[in-house]
């Protein structure tokens, strides 16, 4: 069951560079959200606040307050124990290249020690079918390496590898920018079928897939939140000059 | 005159490959010619025997050599794949890694016969006598750089997405860097690891006086004991046919261990550590 | 507008957070198995510092053995320096009965490490002088004029050079090379060279400083033309270009265009050369004769200053003789280090930024 997100005067560094200025916003549980904005305005990093990945680089810097569902991430855990409350999907799919589709799939669970082989099975099955891959590999789960897949059928796999830790909210950063047109909309699919479940926050240079698969849209500029709505409202008649510029093409 | 000087160079360039490329082969050729016509059977199961007697192998110099190995390995390996782990996963880009990089490759150009006389002032002084384990202890000071190195530049070629997927995951650092970033490179860091045993094993001159050398059968890391390379020094130099042929036949066999390391690493580091990864 | 936004989004965001924990409630009821585990791990923070202390001990290890080195042996080498001094490095002394000038005695325990200095500087520089421009000129054929399909089996082939144990090279140059020169080589010098000094015909063996030297040249091949072949591939394309841009020939393109530009890393290799000759032990025992003499004649018998300890350490009975050899190694161990450290950074300088070739 997914949970809600609200964020509170969020800023990051990436050095000097003031990557997130005073962000704000609340990210309502089981729905969709996206983040758009020309690349470079700081949409990837704030998805990588929220799972604090972002300060897995040694010259970046976080301070502001997260809190997913009842926890204020930056205060009362330790980073490892957010991301296994937070799955996050990357842009270029990353299975484990020397681990069987059966083990990446439940590596979050077998490498923080969960070792019960009987569930794990169940997890791994469930999983894949949740990310709409069970049926193209169910017959090769350990003969296979993840690696052996296409670029989609691993981007799916990234997905089951994410979800078989049971999340509260999926992050997914352009999960299908590397993919083809095909394998983006069987992504898009999914999104729509895993909401129900799950928190989902997906960041996207497409305005297209933001629309398609939203139903909360936030616009990023220059590192900043200009416009945070539902998408309907973003794309039809934005409040904000710069969004309605956006949107229309006329930059970026 | 420009074109002349042009076609000078470049046969003086093709004239200096040559030059360099011939005595290789002709050592390569002669190694195997008279090397291949020594080894039989009795190399690989006998001891050395007395003068005059013909037949007669290496078994206990190989027997030697591998326990010799062994030990250096017990030493070096360890300790050469965490400092190179240090060196790719936790002080990359930080004052102390570059030093720690920097003294390694400076160790590596230090002679092996100082290391052997650092052992012996190490285990032997002490212990008054020499020992398999004073040669295991010096070509496992010298297993230590390399190693490290090649750990470091096999783990370098883990793409960084890999390393996020297991940190997304709530993979605490430790395991993440075992499993997934170690596991990942495992068949370079192998070959790295089988790379400086091959160089180790054909080391003589630290072993001179630590594991001092044995005609017979030994098993006790704790007395003399004997190693082909050392057999392969001491026949060259003796004024007897029978024992040239053993050298020859020895050198055979350390090249032979040493072109399979040499070749493997080449194939592992071609077709990357990382088979369709990224 | 933005700041109206803002301070909207942010009473949206108090009034969500009781509703966001409310909603935690409820799902609490229907927490999997999976979550609860994950839920009650541990944030590993003492594993994780456990681990990350092991591997910095690791590295750490590296510092410890140059610095034990460098102790044992100052420790073991005392009596040899309190007795000598300085001058065991550049001082005969007369031998009592004969008054001739000797340098090492080890019946009377008086030693002076002045042939092997010279052993090892003279055979050293043969070395360089034999391999520097092969190793330039094969370096060059390897990355300007090689055929793409030799290129690969030229490079193991020098790999495996590098990787072939001393004893062998010692081995082989016992058999075939001093053979050759003593039949062949040596009788041709004497007989061109002879009036110069540095080729007499005192010695019938063929050993010596110049077959020391000869082996050497060829232990050290390999490892200088790979890494100068690695610091002229650094050289950004488009320094070539720059200079066929104007007309060069292809020698003037790798004169002006590459040499020039990896001038400081091609000495660099040279100088680790000079590190891997001066330390080079087994092969140069093998063929120097070993004898503790100065010799103006580089076809005369020699030692080295890694032969004397390989050849004698074994034999030395005395604390003083143990001493004195442990010295030398002392010496060479410092003067490798320097020259290694110099040649390291001369080698970074060119190639630092590109990623190092896995050797």
């Amino acid at each position: 069951m997914g949970v809600g997100i609200a964020v509170l005067n969020l800023n990051a560094w990436y050095g000097a560079n003031h990557t997130l200025q005073d962000i704000n916003l609340n990210i309502p549980a089981n729905h969709v959200t996206a983040l758009i904005g020309p690349s470079g305005c700081g949409k990837s990093t704030f998805v990588r606040c929220l799972n604090r990945m972002h300060e897995t680089n040694p010259i970046a810097r976080v301070t502001g307050t997260v809190r997913i569902g009842d926890l204020d991430i930056y205060r009362d855990c330790k980073p490892v124990q957010i991301r296994r409350r937070v799955g996050m999907v990357f842009q270029r799919p990353n299975p484990f290249p020397t681990m069987s589709i059966y083990d990446n799939v439940c590596a979050g669970l077998k490498l923080n020690g969960y070792t019960n082989r009987r569930a794990l099975d169940e997890i791994v099955e469930r999983s894949l079918k949740a990310s709409a891959l069970w049926d193209e590999v169910k017959d090769d789960l350990k003969k296979k390496s993840g690696a052996s897949l296409s670029g989609g059928q691993q981007q799916r796999l990234c997905i089951a590898r994410a979800l078989a830790v049971d999340p509260e909210v999926l992050l997914m950063d352009e999960p299908a920018s590397a993919l083809d047109p095909v394998s983006t909309a069987k992504i898009e699919d999914l999104i729509f079928e895993l909401k129900s479940q799950y928190t989902i926050v997906i960041v996207t240079h497409n305005m297209q897939q933001a629309a398609r698969v939203a139903e909360k849209t936030g616009f990023f500029l220059n590192g900043r939140m200009v416009e945070f709505d539902s998408t309907h409202k973003i794309f039809t008649n934005p409040s904000d000059k710069r969004t309605e510029d956006y949107i229309t093409g006329r930059f970026g | 005159m420009r074109a002349l000087t042009d076609h000078a160079v470049t046969v003086l360039a093709i004239l200096a490959t040559l030059i360099v490329v011939t005595p290789l082969l002709v050592i390569f050729g002669y190694l195997v010619y008279k090397g291949a016509s020594s080894l039989n059977v009795a190399f690989f199961t006998q001891t050395p025997k007395p003068v005059g007697e013909t037949s007669g192998g290496m078994a206990n110099a190989i027997l030697g050599s591998a326990l010799v190995l062994a030990l250096a390995s017990f030493i070096g390996v360890p300790i050469g794949i965490g400092g190179g782990v240090y060196l790719a996963e936790f002080g990359r880009g930080t004052k102390l890694a570059n030093a720690v990089r920097f003294t390694a490759d400076v160790l590596n150009g230090v002679p092996s016969i100082v290391m052997g006389l650092a052992a012996y002032s190490l285990v032997v002084i002490p212990q008054h006598h020499f020992s398999a384990f004073a040669g295991g202890v010096a070509l496992g000071i010298m297993m230590i750089p390399t190693v490290c190195r090649t750990t470091e530049e096999m783990l370098l070629m883990v793409p960084h997405a890999v390393r996020e997927a297991a940190l997304g995951l709530g993979v605490p650092n430790w395991r993440s860097v075992l499993s997934i970033s170690v596991k990942t490179a495992s068949p370079g860091i192998i070959t790295g690891c089988m790379l400086a045993f091959a160089r180790v094993a054909g080391e003589t001159a630290p072993l001179l006086f630590t594991a001092l050398g044995n005609q017979f059968w030994s098993m006790n890391l704790n007395e003399p004991i004997a190693a082909l390379p050392l057999q392969i020094y001491v026949y060259a130099l003796s004024p007897y046919d029978d024992w040239h042929r053993l050298a020859w036949g020895g050198a055979l066999v350390l090249i032979i261990l040493i072109v399979l390391a040499v070749s493997l690493v080449r194939w592992v580091t071609s077709r990357g550590v990382l088979k369709g990864a990224s | 507008m933005s700041e109206i936004r803002i301070s909207q989004a942010q009473i949206q965001s108090d009034s969500d957070m009781a509703g966001g924990e409310s909603g935690a409630q409820t799902a609490e009821h229907e927490v999997s198995a999976v979550r609860k585990f994950l839920m009650a791990r541990g944030n590993s923070a003492i594993a994780d510092r456990v681990f990350h202390g092991l591997m910095v001990l690791c590295a750490l290890s590296i510092f410890l053995i140059v610095a034990l080195i460098l102790w044992l042996l100052i420790a073991r080498s005392q009596l040899s320096w309190h007795t000598f001094g300085l001058k065991f490095f550049y001082r005969s002394f007369a031998n009592p009965e004969t008054g001739q000038s000797m340098y090492w005695d080890p019946v009377n325990d008086r030693f002076s490490a002045v042939p092997f200095v010279y052993g090892t500087l003279v055979t050293s520089f043969l070395a360089l002088l034999f391999a520097v421009p092969l190793a330039v000129g094969v370096a060059v054929f390897l990355t300007e004029m090689c055929p793409r399909w030799l290129r690969g089996p030229l490079a193991f082939l020098t790999e495996l050079l590098a990787a072939i144990p001393s004893v062998i090279y010692g081995l082989w140059a016992i058999f075939v090379l001093v053979p050759l020169l003593r039949e062949h080589v040596n009788p041709v010098l004497i007989g061109a060279l002879g009036w110069t000094g540095l080729f007499d015909n005192q010695n019938p063996t063929g050993l010596g400083f110049f077959a020391s030297g000869v082996i050497l040249a060829i232990m050290i091949l390999p490892i200088v033309s790979s890494l100068t072949r690695e610091v002229m591939t650094a050289v950004p394309h488009s320094q070539r270009e720059a200079v066929l841009a104007l007309g060069a020939t292809r020698w003037e393109m790798i004169r002006m265009g590459v040499l020039r530009n990896a001038r400081i890393g091609i000495v660099g290799a040279i100088i680790l050369g000079l590190g891997r000759a001066l330390g080079e032990t087994m092969a140069v025992t093998m063929v120097i004769g070993n004898t503790a003499e100065v010799h103006r004649s580089l076809l005369a018998n020699g030692s080295s200053m890694a032969a004397v300890i390989a050849n004698e350490f074994t034999e030395a009975v005395s604390d003083m003789h143990l001493s004195a050899l442990i010295e030398i190694g002392l010496a060479l161990f410092i003067v490798t280090v320097i020259v290694n450290a110099f040649a390291q950074l001369m080698v970074w300088a060119v190639t630092r930024g590109t990623p190092s070739q896995v050797r």
